[in-house]
C-alpha cells in the first residue's frame, strides 16, 4: 500500500469529522423536539405560580394568564430600556375588576437590576409583592426574596400586603432610614431601598390608570410607544 | 486497570477538586450550598460517564489530528441533551442550576480525562472511569458547599425542597447564629477549598508514616 496522500488524508479527516457533526446535531435536534413540549408547560405552570404567590386564587374567578394587555416600556415600571412591551394580566370576580397582575424592575438594586411581579388590587392597594430575580448578596441583601429570608413568620416583602396611598401617605413610601414607613435590614439598606421605590412607582402607576387598564379589550395596547 | 482501582484513583486519588485542581470555575461558583453543589455535580457525573463511554466506543473512528474538536463536539451535545432534559423534567433544579450547565462544557476535567483516559480505553471502562471522577467531584463539592453553608448561614440542606419535595433544611447552629458571610462570598470558596487539600494531603501524609514504605526500612538495615 502506497503513503496516503495529504489531500487523501485532508478528504477523510473532514469527512469523518462532518460525519460526526451531521450526527450530534441530529441527537441535539431530537432532543430539543422531545422536551419542547414539556419545557413550555413548566415555563407557564412556573408564570402562574407566581401569579398564584402574588394574588390569592380566592380573589378572581377568570383566567388571568389570557386576560392580558401589552404594555409598552415606560419608566415607572423601570422597562425603559426594554423594546418588547410587557403582560398585565387582570383578574376579575364574576365580570368586576379584582386585580391587576404586571412586573415591575428595581433598576437601583445593589447587584443591579432586581424584576418584581406585584398585584395591585381594585381598592388601590398592594395585595402582594415577589422578586423575580434578583442579584443582591446571598445572605445579605437577598432576604427580599422571602424563599432567602431568614424570618418566615413575616417576610419582609410582605409588609407592602394591603398597603396603599390611603395607609401609608406617597411621601412615606419609602425605608425607615430614609424617613419613611417600611423596614429594612441593617447594613443591607440598598436592596430595600430599590425594592421600596420600585413598588411606590408601579403602584402609583396602577392607581393613575387604573380605569383605562381593567377597561381596554384584552390582548390590545397600553402606552403611546405601542404598536396597534 | 480495574474498576476498584479506578474508582479509588478518582474518589481519592486523582480527585478532580482536590488534588487535579482541573474545573475549580464551576466548583467554587456553585458550592455556596450543599443542594445546590451536589446537583452540578450528579450533573457533572452523568455528562462525564455518557462522554467518556461514547468517546471510548468510537475511538477507533477518530482521527488523531482533530480529536480535540471531536471530544468537544461530543462534550457539547451531551451537555446541551442534559440540559434540554432537565430543563423539561427536573424544572425547579434547572432553574437553581441552569446557568452552571452550560458550564460544564467548559469545565476542563470531562476534557482532560477523556483525552488521557478514555481515548485509550474500553467504553465500559471508560465510562466508570467518567462516573468515578464525577464522584470525586460530589465528595470534594459536598465537603466544600457543607461546610461553607454552615459556616455562612448555620444551615445545612437549604434548597433540598426543589430537589426532594417536603424536605426541610436543617438549622445545625443556634438560630441566633448571626451568620459568617465571607464563607458564602466568592473568597470564602478559596479558603475553605486551601483547608480542604491542606487536610486531605495531612491524611495522605499521616497514612504514608503508619505504612512506611518498603525501601527506607531496607536501606536502614543495609
Amino acid at each position: 500500500m502506497s503513503e496516503p496522500t495529504a489531500l487523501r488524508v485532508s478528504l477523510r479527516t473532514a469527512f469523518i469529522l462532518t460525519v460526526f457533526t451531521v450526527v450530534f446535531t441530529t441527537l441535539m435536534a431530537t432532543t430539543y423536539r422531545a422536551t419542547k413540549p414539556a419545557i413550555d408547560a413548566s415555563t407557564e405552570a412556573e408564570k402562574m405560580k407566581l401569579v398564584d404567590e402574588v394574588l390569592p386564587a380566592h380573589l378572581y374567578d377568570n383566567a388571568p394568564l389570557t386576560d392580558t394587555i401589552l404594555v409598552a416600556p415606560r419608566s415607572e415600571l423601570g422597562l425603559e430600556d426594554r423594546d418588547d412591551p410587557v403582560r398585565l394580566l387582570r383578574a376579575r370576580k364574576a365580570g368586576v375588576a379584582a386585580a391587576l397582575v404586571f412586573e415591575a424592575v428595581a433598576p437601583d438594586g445593589y447587584g443591579g437590576k432586581i424584576r418584581l411581579m406585584l398585584a395591585v388590587g381594585a381598592d388601590n392597594r398592594v395585595i402582594g409583592v415577589r422578586v423575580v430575580s434578583h442579584k443582591e448578596t446571598p445572605g445579605l441583601g437577598d432576604y427580599i426574596d422571602p424563599r432567602k429570608d431568614r424570618n418566615k413568620a413575616a417576610p419582609w416583602i410582605r409588609q407592602f400586603d394591603n398597603q396603599g396611598f390611603e395607609q401609608v401617605p406617597l411621601t412615606h413610601w419609602k425605608v425607615k432610614k430614609d424617613g419613611g414607613h417600611f423596614d429594612a435590614r441593617a447594613g443591607a439598606t440598598i436592596s430595600a431601598r430599590a425594592v421600596t421605590h420600585s413598588v411606590r412607582r408601579a403602584l402609583q402607576f396602577a392607581v393613575d390608570n387604573r380605569d383605562r387598564l381593567y377597561a381596554l379589550p384584552a390582548q390590545s395596547s397600553f402606552g403611546k410607544e405601542a404598536k396597534p | 486497570m480495574n474498576f476498584r482501582e479506578i474508582a479509588h484513583n478518582g474518589i481519592w486519588k486523582q480527585n478532580t477538586g482536590l488534588v487535579q485542581l482541573l474545573g475549580l470555575c464551576p466548583i467554587l461558583a456553585v458550592s455556596t450550598t450543599f443542594v445546590n453543589g451536589v446537583s452540578l455535580a450528579l450533573a457533572t457525573i452523568l455528562v462525564m460517564a455518557l462522554a467518556s463511554g461514547m468517546v471510548a466506543s468510537v475511538r477507533s473512528f477518530i482521527p488523531r489530528e482533530v480529536r480535540i474538536p471531536v471530544f468537544i463536539l461530543i462534550i457539547a451535545s451531551l451537555v446541551t441533551m442534559v440540559d434540554l432534559a432537565m430543563n423539561a423534567w427536573l424544572h425547579e433544579l434547572y432553574r437553581v442550576l441552569g446557568i452552571f450547565i452550560p458550564l460544564i462544557v467548559v469545565n476542563c476535567i470531562v476534557l482532560a480525562r477523556v483525552e488521557a483516559f478514555a481515548a485509550k480505553n474500553t467504553p465500559l471502562v471508560a465510562a466508570w472511569d467518567g462516573a468515578m471522577m464525577g464522584v470525586g467531584m460530589v465528595v470534594a463539592i459536598a465537603v466544600l458547599g457543607g461546610l461553607r453553608e454552615i459556616i455562612g448561614t448555620g444551615m445545612l440542606f437549604s434548597g433540598i425542597e426543589m430537589v426532594i419535595p417536603g424536605a426541610q433544611a436543617l438549622q445545625l447552629l443556634p438560630e441566633r447564629y448571626p451568620g459568617f458571610l465571607v464563607a458564602i462570598l466568592p473568597p470564602g470558596a478559596f479558603l475553605v477549598l486551601g483547608f480542604m487539600i491542606a487536610g486531605r494531603n495531612w491524611l495522605d501524609a499521616r497514612a504514608a508514616r503508619r505504612v512506611p514504605p518498603v525501601q527506607p526500612v531496607v536501606q536502614a538495615h543495609a
